[in-house]
Order: C-alpha cells, then structure tokens, then sequence
C-alpha cells in the first residue's frame, strides 16, 4: 500500500497491457480479446500481488485482537479505507463504509436510509437506464411500504433529459437514484447539474458508480452527492469488496442494516446500542484481504494520469463507433455526447447470442444479453443486445478483431 | 473457418430458425407453458394437445430467440407431434444428453439421425440452455400446464 501515489503524465496503453497477465492467454486457440470489461475488469499483477503478499505476512482479523497481526491487518484494512476516500475525495474516512459490492451499497441506503422514511405514496425517482441493483432495492420500498417509482426516460441516443428529471421531481419524492454512467449505453450522466436541481428542492441524490467510478473522475464533495456506490471488481479489483460514501450527518442519522459483531457499542440481554458509522454498517468479519486488494486497485488508477487513460478509452470507442456505423446491418444504441466507452448494438437478422459465441471462436469476449437493464431493454424495443466495453488495456487491434467476427457471424449466420 | 461453428450453425439449423415449423398460437391447447432464459431474456411458449389416448396430437409454440432455441423448438414440434408422453420423454432424456455429448442409449437409431444436427452444441456448453429451452417448457405444459376445460374451451 502505497502512502503517496505518483501520477505519470500521458498513459502508455502498451505498458498499462502488460500490467494484466490474463491478457496474455488464449482462448480456442485465439488471443484473448477482453471487451467485457463493463461485466467485470480484469486484474493487474499490483492487486494480485497486494493481496497475495497481505494474506502471506499480515492477515488476521481486524478491529479484534490484541496480538501483533490483528493490529496489522486492522492498520492495512483501515489504510484501504483512505485510499478509497481519497479516490472519490471524501472529506472524511468515517464516510466510506465498505460493502460486499455496489450492489449491496445500495441496499443498504434503501434498507436504512430510505425505508424509515417511506409512506404511502413517497417517490423515488430513477431514470429507465439503471441496472437492477438500482431498481430492485427500490421496488422493495414500493411492494413494502407503497412507494412510488417515478422513471425518467432517456433521449433516443441514450442521453438523460434533465428537465425530465426535474419535472419528474416533486413535494413527495424521497430520493433520486441515478447511475453515473450506464452499462448498456455509455451515457454519462451530470451529476453536478442533478444534485443541484435536487438539493434546490430538498431532495438527496444516490449515484450508482459500478461503472462511473472507473472511468470518470469521481469527487464528492465537488458534487456534494449524498450517496455514491462503488465497486472493487470493475475497477480492476477483487470480487466480494464495495463501498458506499454517504454524508456523515446520513450515516449518522442511519440505522443498521446487518447485526452481528463489530457493529455494536454494547449488547445485553435487554437492549442493544450501535457503534458509530462506519463500524455500525459493517457487521460480521469483513472481505479484508479484498479491502487490500480494491486499495491497490484504486493506487494503480490513482497512478495514472485519469485524464489521459479516458481520452484512451474515448478514442478506442470512437474507432470502434466508426468503423461499426459503416455495416449497414447494425444499430448501435447509445450515442450520448460524451458517453463512456461501451458498444452496445444489434445486428439485423442475428440475435446476441448467436453473434457473441462466433465472437468467442475468435477469442473475443463480449457481453450478449439484457445486462441485467430490462427496462431500458424495453424501452429500446430490443430483447437483448451485443456489448462490448472498453477498458484500459483494451487497443485498436481489438477493435479490428472484434469487427472481423462481426463479419464472420455475418457470414455463417446469413442475412 | 471453424469446423465446430460450422457444425453448430449447420444449413438445416438456420432453415428451422429462420422459418420455424408449427410457430404460432394454437386455440384449443390443453396444456401450455411459458419458458424463460434469464441469462438472455428468451421466452418461448409451448401449446400442445393431449388426446384421449395420451399423445401428442398437435403442438405449437411461439416466442423469440436465438438461432439455437428457435431451431431447437422448431425440430422438438416436428419430432413430438404424435408421440405419447411416455415417448416423447424418452426423446427429451435422449436429447439432452445428446447435447451435452453424454451417451445417449435411448434414442432410436431414426431420432439419433434426426437429433444429429444439434450435436455439434456438445462443443459450445454455454448454449446448452439455449437448446433445451423449448424441451423444458414442454415439460413443464405436461407437468403444470393443464388448461382447464372451460378455459380451453373459451379461448
């Protein structure tokens, strides 16, 4: 763990490549082209190593013992803690409270943030392109406790209409929760100008950032967002590690979520009283050697000038858009200005499926499916799509292979 | 070009995806039942007719999906029209381990030639679903998906 993380102007694609030893490997005797970065990204030897060295000479349980190694895995899991703070510029560590995901940081302000607050009729406003982990939780409120979903649609490129949004909120509404960029689409959402517009009408905003987190350059406080999720395996960390920042005075005023060890002050046979946050949010033996793991994650992205390895991403995406807006035969969906760089499209005549197995023939990985966004799926008048999402080892000469298994299913599927 | 996609996405497959047999609504069903792939948001619907003496007499499904499940559907309607339950499950049993590339001793040596064109799914494991999609939901009509008579008759 690194205490000062020195940034190297400019971004050297190539060398960042050869960071991830997976990317060396072959798939049916092809070479493995990664676009499926937006399920999951894969691991640079930095994280495999932070976690592999801490698990050989430091681990133990944390906030426990007294013995030498429950102090220093206690320090390692508490230093990760600030790294993330510092990634999403917290002003204070107290306000990062690790989970097993995005997925359950998100539950966890529905569970005790919102739900305490829901009546009957109570809205939530989300817009048509969440992913299921911000539309579930929130569909627990409206089956529970009568809360109203209140969808915002998209533009036909995929970019938000704000004055929807704005229109959209009113005297009952609780909470809005938005992505910061979505999965399917690319679209990149202002979060400045939502949590303006919010906060103008008293509302607080949730940012689900699975896939914001890794390609913009996220800051709290310059958002002044109450709620930002995030998650360790997208951004080229461990699976089973999350975390949520929420304002203290949220997390304050917050009830527990899970009950268990660690999150207590005291318990007797008659009452029970909470630790302060973080410590009342984290409930049992936390993924640790993952809080490792996500600190070195967040270092090697800290590492790199951010800027640059967007721009990177911006271009690959570019190069991709262009060359597919050239086959007749397929529709991309998603073309907000300044989106992210994921490639969602349909080919005419061949269904995801069927498209993405050619392309592992060709050792190319893309996502087909509904990417767990069925309602956008719905709003698009399309059961699945083909996706294929960039990350930051991702090159041009992917791209070129990517588009000769395009014509390749062409050609066996037919027209 | 790859020999086992070649295999997978035979002329006789794309034929029965393209233009699937017995597609459509089928009125007088007494059983039906809706499938669903999760992973891709395929559904398929089963209808069929069970006569007096227990087989088959008409089948038809509808739905949209991949080559694989569209083509598979459209060859279990040829293959379980006229068959009794008893027969079409000793189909079903065979088939499925057909495409998992499992010995499959029950079949007949004309259902074996007629099933080969899926064999080639045994190279692909992740589309095996896609495959007996279609097989399950017929299951599932004959199990759970009794129409009952006035319902039957209404629709």
């Amino acid at each position: 763990m690194t205490a000062q993380v020195k940034i190297v102007p400019g971004f050297d694609a190539a060398k960042a490549r050869a960071d991830f030893p997976i990317l060396s490997r072959q798939v049916h005797g092809k070479p493995l082209v990664y676009l499926d970065s937006g399920a999951s990204a894969q691991k640079p030897r930095v994280v495999l190593d932070a976690m592999n060295e801490f698990a050989r000479t430091n681990y133990a349980n944390v906030h426990r013992g007294v013995h030498y190694l429950s102090g220093a895995a206690t320090d390692a899991y508490e230093a990760a803690r600030r790294t993330v703070q510092k990634f999403v510029n917290a002003a204070r560590e107290d306000e990062i409270v690790f989970t097993k995901g995005g997925t359950e940081a998100i539950n966890l302000v529905s569970y005790s943030f919102l739900a305490p607050a829901i009546h009957p009729g109570d809205e939530i406003v989300l817009s048509v392109m969440e992913h299921h982990s911000n539309i579930v939780p929130w569909h627990f409120l409206r089956e529970r406790q009568g809360a109203v979903l209140r969808w915002v649609d998209v533009r036909d490129d995929g970019s938000l209409d704000i004055e929807a949004l704005d229109a959209a909120i009113t005297p009952k509404t609780k909470l809005i929760a938005i992505t910061h960029m979505s999965n399917v689409l690319g679209t990149v959402t202002p979060l400045a100008e939502i949590v303006a517009r919010a906060h103008a009408k008293g509302v607080p905003v949730l940012a689900d950032g699975a896939q914001g987190a890794v390609h913009e350059i996220v800051d709290v406080q310059a958002l002044d967002i109450d709620f930002y999720a995030l998650t360790g395996h997208k951004l080229y960390g461990p699976t089973g590690i999350g975390a949520l920042y929420a304002k203290r005075k949220h997390l304050r005023a917050m009830r527990p979520f899970n009950g268990g060890g660690e999150m207590i002050r005291e318990v007797t046979r008659d009452i029970v009283t909470y630790a302060d946050p973080p410590a009342r949010f984290e409930a049992g033996t936390p993924p640790i050697i993952e809080a490792v793991g996500l600190a070195a994650a967040m270092d090697y992205l800290s590492g790199f000038d951010r800027a640059a390895v967007r721009a990177h991403e911006h271009d690959l995406y570019a190069y991709a858009r262009q060359a597919v807006g050239e086959l007749n035969w397929v529709r991309v969906i998603g073309d907000a200005p300044g989106k992210g760089a994921i490639l969602s499209f349909e080919a005419e005549g061949m269904h995801a499926h069927d498209v993405a197995t050619i392309l592992d023939r060709e050792g190319v990985a893309v996502r087909a499916g509904h990417h767990c966004a069925q309602v956008l799926m719905e709003r698009f008048g399309v059961a699945s799509t083909t996706r294929a999402s960039f990350g930051l080892y991702n090159n041009r000469s992917d791209v070129d292979t990517l588009l000769a298994g395009l014509t390749k299913a062409r050609e066996i599927l037919g027209s | 070009m790859d020999h086992s996609l070649r295999e997978l996405y035979q002329e006789v497959i794309l034929d029965h995806s393209r233009h699937p047999r017995h597609f459509g609504v089928l009125e007088n069903a007494t059983h039906k039942a809706e499938g669903y792939n999760p992973l891709c948001g395929d559904k398929v619907h089963v209808m069929l007719v069970l006569d007096k003496d227990g087989r088959v007499a008409d089948i038809r499904f509808t739905g949209k999906g991949c080559a694989i499940s569209q083509a598979s559907a459209s060859m279990m309607t040829e293959m379980l029209a006229g068959r009794t339950l008893a027969e079409a499950q000793k189909l079903m049993d065979g088939f499925i381990h057909l495409v998992k590339g499992e010995e499959a001793p029950g079949l007949s040596a004309d259902d074996r030639e007629h099933l080969d064109v899926m064999a080639g799914l045994s190279e692909f494991p992740m589309r095996v679903k896609c495959a007996t999609l279609a097989w399950h939901t017929f299951s599932n009509a004959i199990e759970e998906g009794a129409i009952a008579a006035a319902e039957g008759a209404a629709s």
